[in-house]
């Protein structure tokens, strides 16, 4: 029967064996993930940017040819691509990365996912059934969907399997020491409470133990508004938050409009790896981030 | 050809039965994975909204503990064995769309040297179609149902609901599990020919549909017939796909026939890619051909008086599109530009037999009372439309839209001394401004000067909105 299978497939499964694991990641830092993890074993695409807002992007032709060619595809999953990758999916002609199969891999699932909704109403905004998405700012996440990635492409690249494993324990044994570093490194952040622009940084908030008072959008995936705006500014006399946060793909007018009525900073982080000259991978997307933060709590 | 397409399909379906145990064995891993994922979510968010209760009863302030986002409660315990069951049901998602629409009042509306789509019937009837509707009016309500039906299929229905009828728009399944780039579709499909066809109204970026659509398939401003369409993407870094569809073909330019066969076939290939992070394309070109057999409509003799024409033989439309996107560093969140241009030219060769069906005596029943006058037929026609669309904050757009066609040759043969041969050049310009509240909802304003009709010059001003409601669709580039 596998015999038939690969006759199906011949072409999909020759280049499987014979070429690099070629990987389509929907955004930077698995892509960055996938790349530490195969070294020169895989070539990765990287469907976005940092400066892209990965729920606003459109099923261009370009990553419609890219996923064409994938072996595996890394998608962050809960929702986050919902506009457009299920396109680019089904439009592929690739029957490996379709959801359900082994090269379909999905971030989000491998991690314990913060603000799941009791109730599905659009009235609060652009909600996602699955939960927040942005999972990736945890780096104890990262170490999970790293160790699951592992095994996903050890399964569809078997000739590498040991190197893959190789890689990802080099990676989780620097990413260990890198994190207990952050972590001490971020003590005077915990209990800071902060404003944000969009809910992007729930998981790092929950990691460093900071609060978040409010956002300056008034649901998710709905710009700030003047009206939302100057209630924020009143409750900063009751709850007053010590910075606000933006993502390198969130404007910056709202954040500095805060900013200037408040004389609180305004905080741009990287958000993932490509956001800031500095966060030219993982360790430098952390890195930054703890930094920036430490800076704007000051 | 029809056997190629076969052939494909029974490729697909065989290689679907015998993956099926593999492809068991690891839905059930991934069950029991999701199981344990779904639990150890549960007792983290519990942990978590512990953890927050304990906060909160230790500070004395709960004014300000309001959260704007969410609350964060427990994973929804997805108790019931009926919850579990629904969670099988189709995507669903509902467009609601409306206008308000002041323009003049022409008795017969339509575009001036161009065959009326239509048909007899629709005429006869008065019927106003919804988008030349004045005043208030709902178009039709759209309804969208897609799910996966199997590891290998996916099934999509697109439903226009208006008073006292349900259209079926589309209604297709997908393969997933061919691969090779190879993608199949089969059922009642939007044609992949040129840039437009395949949008549904509320995609569109003007209120109406640009008049070539309406000059080349009528009110439907889209080409949709029952049939396979077949598409392949090669694997190349520039993205590169072409298609090739065949059906039944009985949408206007061609009718309807009682026969075995295809009565309609199109070919197209696209190419598109990036350049830089901030700009995508994408080109095309197609061809569609359809044949009609007495396809009806409402034509003026020379003396102005009412005749019926029928049209049996071949038409043949070629498409070119162009579209270019610009975001800056490629996020269209906050700005957006987007060109876009189609050309189409068409050539029609047959008969036309021209009668007098009301029988108010005109010039196509020379003879006794009843008889008609069948001669050759052949045009060729053409037209074209070029639009950008300015996205300058995250709610509001602005777009111009101009528009141009040729009622080019038509030959008419011995009719061309009984009937009138319009020879003209409809032209329209349109403004448009819209504002969206979110992703889902959008009000937008446009005028319009329309020259479609010789003679006539309608100023139009159009309100419309545009709510999408249930699951979260995507949209094509």
């Amino acid at each position: 029967m596998k015999h038939f299978i690969f006759a199906c497939f011949f072409g999909l499964t020759a280049a499987i064996a014979q070429a690099d694991l070629k990987i389509f990641a929907t955004v930077p830092e698995w892509g960055a993930l996938a790349q530490e993890i195969g070294g020169s074993k895989v070539k990765v695409y990287t469907a976005t940017t940092a400066f892209q807002d990965p729920h606003r992007i459109e099923a261009k032709p370009s990553l419609l040819a890219q996923a064409r060619q994938a072996n595996l595809l890394i998608a962050a999953g809960a929702d986050l691509e919902v506009g457009w990758l299920p396109l680019v999916l089904r439009d592929s002609g690739n029957s490996a990365i379709q959801t359900g199969q082994r090269g379909y891999f999905e971030a989000a699932n491998y991690v314990n996912r913060l603000d799941v909704p009791t109730t599905l109403d659009r009235a609060h905004g652009d909600v996602h059934a699955a939960g927040n998405p942005h999972t990736h700012l945890d780096p104890r996440n990262v170490l999970k969907v790293g160790e699951a990635l592992t095994a996903r492409m050890a399964e569809l690249d078997v000739a590498n399997a040991a190197a893959y494993q190789a890689g990802y324990q080099a990676f989780a044994g620097k990413w260990q020491t890198a994190m207990a570093r952050w972590q001490k490194e971020a003590t005077p952040l915990k209990g800071v409470p902060v404003l944000v622009h969009h809910a992007s940084f729930v998981y790092l908030l929950n990691w460093l133990g900071m609060k978040e008072v409010g956002s300056l959008e008034p649901k998710p995936g709905i710009e700030p508004t003047s009206g939302h705006l100057t209630g924020l500014l009143a409750r900063q006399q009751t709850a007053p938050a010590k910075m606000v946060l933006r993502a390198a793909y969130q404007q910056e007018g709202p954040s500095q409009w805060m900013a200037g009525k408040t004389g609180m900073p305004a905080v741009l982080l990287p958000y993932t790896v490509g956001g800031t000259a500095e966060a030219r991978d993982l360790f430098g997307l952390f890195d930054d981030t703890v930094q920036r933060l430490l800076k704007g709590a000051r | 050809m029809q056997k190629s397409f076969a052939m494909a399909a029974l490729l697909a379906a065989s290689c679907g039965v015998q993956a099926a145990s593999d492809a068991d064995l690891a839905a059930i891993r991934a069950q029991i994975d999701d199981m344990k994922k779904t639990y150890e979510q549960r007792i983290a968010s519990l942990e978590k909204k512990l953890a927050e209760a304990e906060v909160q009863a230790k500070s004395a302030k709960p004014a300000a503990e309001v959260k704007a986002a969410p609350a964060i409660v427990a994973a929804a315990p997805a108790a019931t064995a009926s919850a579990r069951a629904n969670g099988f049901n189709p995507e669903v998602s509902l467009i609601l769309q409306g206008q308000y629409k002041n323009m003049k009042d022409v008795a017969e509306r339509g575009i001036t040297g161009f065959v009326p789509a239509g048909g007899h019937d629709e005429h006869a009837a008065g019927t106003v179609e919804g988008i030349n509707k004045r005043g208030f009016s709902v178009n039709h309500t759209e309804l969208i149902l897609g799910a996966s039906i199997d590891p290998y299929w996916r099934g999509q229905a697109i439903l226009a609901l208006a008073d006292g009828e349900v259209e079926v728009e589309e209604a297709w399944f997908q393969s997933l599990a061919i691969g090779h780039g190879v993608g199949l579709k089969g059922g009642r499909v939007r044609s992949g020919i040129g840039y437009l066809n395949e949008q549904h109204p509320h995609m569109w970026d003007f209120a109406d549909a640009p008049l070539m659509y309406r000059a080349m398939f009528g009110e439907h401003a889209s080409y949709a017939q029952d049939g396979l369409q077949f598409k392949w993407l090669a694997p190349t870094p520039v993205f590169l796909e072409f298609g090739a569809e065949v059906g039944r073909g009985a949408n206007f330019p061609g009718t309807d026939r009682n026969k075995n066969g295809a009565g309609a076939g199109a070919i197209f290939a696209h190419i598109g890619g990036d350049v830089g992070h901030s700009n995508a394309w994408r080109a095309g070109v197609s061809y569609l051909k359809t044949k009609a057999s007495d396809r009806e409509a409402e034509i003026e003799d020379t003396s102005g008086k009412h005749a019926l024409g029928k049209f049996t033989g071949d038409s043949a439309t070629w498409l070119a599109d162009f579209v270019w996107k610009w975001a800056p560093n490629g996020n269209p969140k906050y700005q957006s530009f987007k060109f876009q241009t189609e050309y189409f030219q068409r050539r029609e060769k047959g008969d036309l037999t021209c009668s007098d069906d009301e029988g108010v005596g005109n010039a196509c029943d020379p003879g006794a009372s009843g008889s008609s006058v069948t001669s050759t037929y052949k045009t060729r026609q053409s037209g074209w439309y070029a639009q950008g669309v300015f996205k300058f904050t995250p709610e509001w757009r602005a777009g111009v839209r101009y528009e141009q066609l040729d009622s080019g040759t038509r030959d008419f043969g011995l009719n061309a001394n009984t009937l009138v041969v319009d020879s003209y050049r409809p032209k329209k310009a349109s403004v448009m401004v819209d504002y969206s509240w979110s992703e889902f909802s959008r009000l937008r304003l446009q005028l319009a000067q329309d020259k479609s009709m010789q003679g006539i010059t309608d100023h139009q001003l159009t309100l419309q909105y545009v709510m999408s409601l249930g699951a979260h669709g995507a949209h094509k580039f």
